[in-house]
């Protein structure tokens, strides 16, 4: 009984590592060995050429816009969805959705289509001097419709399951709605809002199919870190597509350490 | 003064929480709102804090109209089931928020809380976190919570629901001697008899939405209004159109004056308290509440026929409405 038991939690064992190994560790591993097989020079050189660090300079600043519009944007309807019961919520949590549904191309097609000098909207905003396509802001829309789910989906679960009570209590202790929001309903869902900011942080880091369409891929203006890979790649410039995927993975791993830490401060 | 509700209604989709209730707490007192779950009792404990709007009705407190202000401005301390702590607060700072809210500067908050942490005998436990205390400490950390902006009124609801039959005992007469200290006007809301009239000197009687009696606990118990305030406020037994108390009950060997014939079906030591259920004749149950002495005396056995009688009996007019045993 227990022999078999043992043995079928072993093979079961055996079985999720080897599937985990083959499919995600091993290419990930390859990259590794492939980028610093000549050594550290090469992707080094790659990284910190001008359109390298313009590709890297470019992927952070869209991190810096988006993620907290998509932060404040997703507690907010989080809030909505689960305190204000309305008609209207089926609606927005389907469409919500949409991002995860949708293909990121055609998320970079319709954009285009939309902000392009035929669009609703480009030609508007195009005679008022603001240039959407093919420059940073075409980019961080992009980056921001693609990963607008991930906070709202976190917070959402975390906020049915902390209930009404806490704030129902802060209000009847004088608190005002803002003040009961900062001081009761973030603190208890913050762990939702950072699993939140990790997954669409690491979402607009690598986002590749969207971008691609709205930003044109210039090299050195309109090149964000995925982007730059690729056209390393096609160019037969190795190195410098390995450096770039390695910085790249390095990133998302920063941010996923730092929260754990924070997260391990806070538990002890 | 003290609180006052007129005429209130509130109905959740089609179901009708409160249909046209009134009540009048009187300044300083401790009175319970008692009635099955369902009965509308939180919600009306709620429609005081503010935390529900009455579809029509008035709330007063302290002889101001209080309808139509939001909780924040009702000056009330509000006691949840299951204590509603802000888990990522210590007890200080659980009990400094409403203080805190009002800008006390920090000396201030820090004497008045540890004014009440010793009140609530939680002096000590300042610096843990909820999740570090027990259901009973709190409970006590809300309650201190909730007197700590010196509250008009206190409710509470259910406040000891979620604890074992043990604490609710310690709490239920800790809850009485804070009352004696503090002397806010109190509501409390429960589904159990005995913890109403334990604690309560009021109490109010509340089934289907309506109220169905308020008064002096021991009025309730000996003058109740209808089946249903009898049956709920203490047991009850059903003889025809008659009702009586189980400790009410005459058990004899020999056939008497108004006896009905009876057989022993059990015969249940609680203690110091007998309780001996019996068949009759039409196929009815009841039973009957004994003392020790009272049992030894008669020498009863199970299986035995012997002639029940009650002491004394209620007769209700109108349609007859039993609830299931609460």
């Amino acid at each position: 009984m227990t022999g078999s038991s043992t043995a079928s939690r072993w093979s079961l064992r055996f079985l999720a590592l080897g599937y985990l190994t083959i499919l995600l560790l091993a290419p990930l591993v390859m990259i590794f060995v492939k980028t610093f097989q000549d050594g550290i020079g090469p992707p080094i050189d790659a990284i910190t050429s001008p359109d390298g660090l313009a590709a890297l300079k470019l992927s952070l600043i869209t991190v810096a816009v988006a993620v907290p519009l998509n932060t404040v944007f997703g507690v907010g309807c989080a809030l909505l969805l689960v305190r204000h019961r309305t008609r209207l919520n089926w609606l927005i949590d389907g469409v919500i959705n949409l991002p995860f549904a949708i293909s990121p191309i055609v998320i970079g097609l319709s954009l285009y289509l939309l902000y392009g000098t035929t669009g609703w909207f480009g030609p508007t905003l195009g005679d008022a001097g603001i240039k959407i396509l093919f420059s940073t802001p075409g980019i961080i829309l992009a980056c921001v419709f693609v990963s607008l789910p991930f906070v709202v989906r976190e917070v959402v679960p975390v906020l049915q399951e902390i209930g009404t009570e806490q704030e129902q209590a802060a209000s009847t202790l004088g608190a005002s709605s803002w003040q009961t929001f900062w001081r009761v309903t973030l603190p208890a869902i913050r762990w939702g809002v950072a699993y939140g900011v990790v997954l669409t942080t690491a979402r607009v880091l690598g986002e590749f199919g969207a971008v691609t369409i709205v930003s044109g891929s210039i090299s050195g203006q309109t090149q964000t870190l995925p982007l730059f890979v690729s056209k390393e790649f096609e160019q037969f410039n190795l190195p410098g597509a390995y450096g770039a995927s390695i910085l790249l993975a390095m990133l998302a791993l920063t941010t996923l350490l730092l929260m754990n830490l924070l997260k391990r401060k806070d538990d002890a | 003064m003290g609180i006052s509700v007129e005429g209130a209604y509130k109905k959740f989709g089609d179901f009708q929480a409160l249909e046209d209730v009134s009540i009048e707490v009187p300044d300083g007192s401790l009175t319970a709102l008692l009635g099955p779950s369902g009965s509308g009792k939180s919600t009306l404990l709620r429609a005081i804090a503010g935390l529900e709007t009455l579809d029509k009705g008035r709330v007063e407190i302290n002889g101001a109209d209080a309808t139509s202000r939001p909780p924040q401005k009702r000056e009330v301390g509000f006691v949840f089931q299951h204590y509603a702590a802000f888990k990522h607060m210590t007890v200080f700072d659980n009990v400094a928020f409403g203080l805190k809210i009002r800008k006390w500067t920090k000396p201030q908050v820090s004497e008045r809380v540890h004014d009440l942490l010793r009140l609530v005998q939680l002096d000590g436990l300042a610096d843990r976190y909820p999740s570090q205390l027990s259901g009973g400490q709190r409970q006590r950390m809300a309650l201190a919570r909730a007197l700590a902006v010196e509250p008009q009124v206190l409710l509470l609801d259910e406040p000891f629901g979620a604890l074992d039959a043990k604490v609710r005992k310690d709490l239920r007469t800790w809850l009485r001697r804070l009352h004696d200290e503090v002397h806010v006007t109190t509501i409390f809301v429960t589904h159990d008899q005995e913890e109403a009239m334990d604690v309560a000197e009021q109490l109010v009687v509340m089934n289907e939405g309506r109220v169905e009696q308020s008064g002096a606990a021991s009025d309730l118990y000996e003058h109740p209004a209808n089946e249903f305030v009898m049956s709920f406020v203490g047991e009850v037994n059903r003889l025809g159109d008659h009702f009586v108390r189980p400790h009410d009950m005459e058990v004899l060997q020999h056939p008497a004056d108004r006896t009905a014939e009876a057989m022993v079906e059990r015969i249940v030591q609680l203690g110091f308290e007998i309780r001996v259920e019996f068949s009759l004749s039409d196929g009815g149950e009841i039973w009957a509440q004994l003392t020790r002495g009272e049992l030894d005396e008669i020498e009863l056995r199970e299986g035995q026929i012997v002639y029940v009688r009650p002491r004394e009996t209620k007769v209700f007019s109108g349609e007859p409405e039993i609830p299931a045993a609460a």
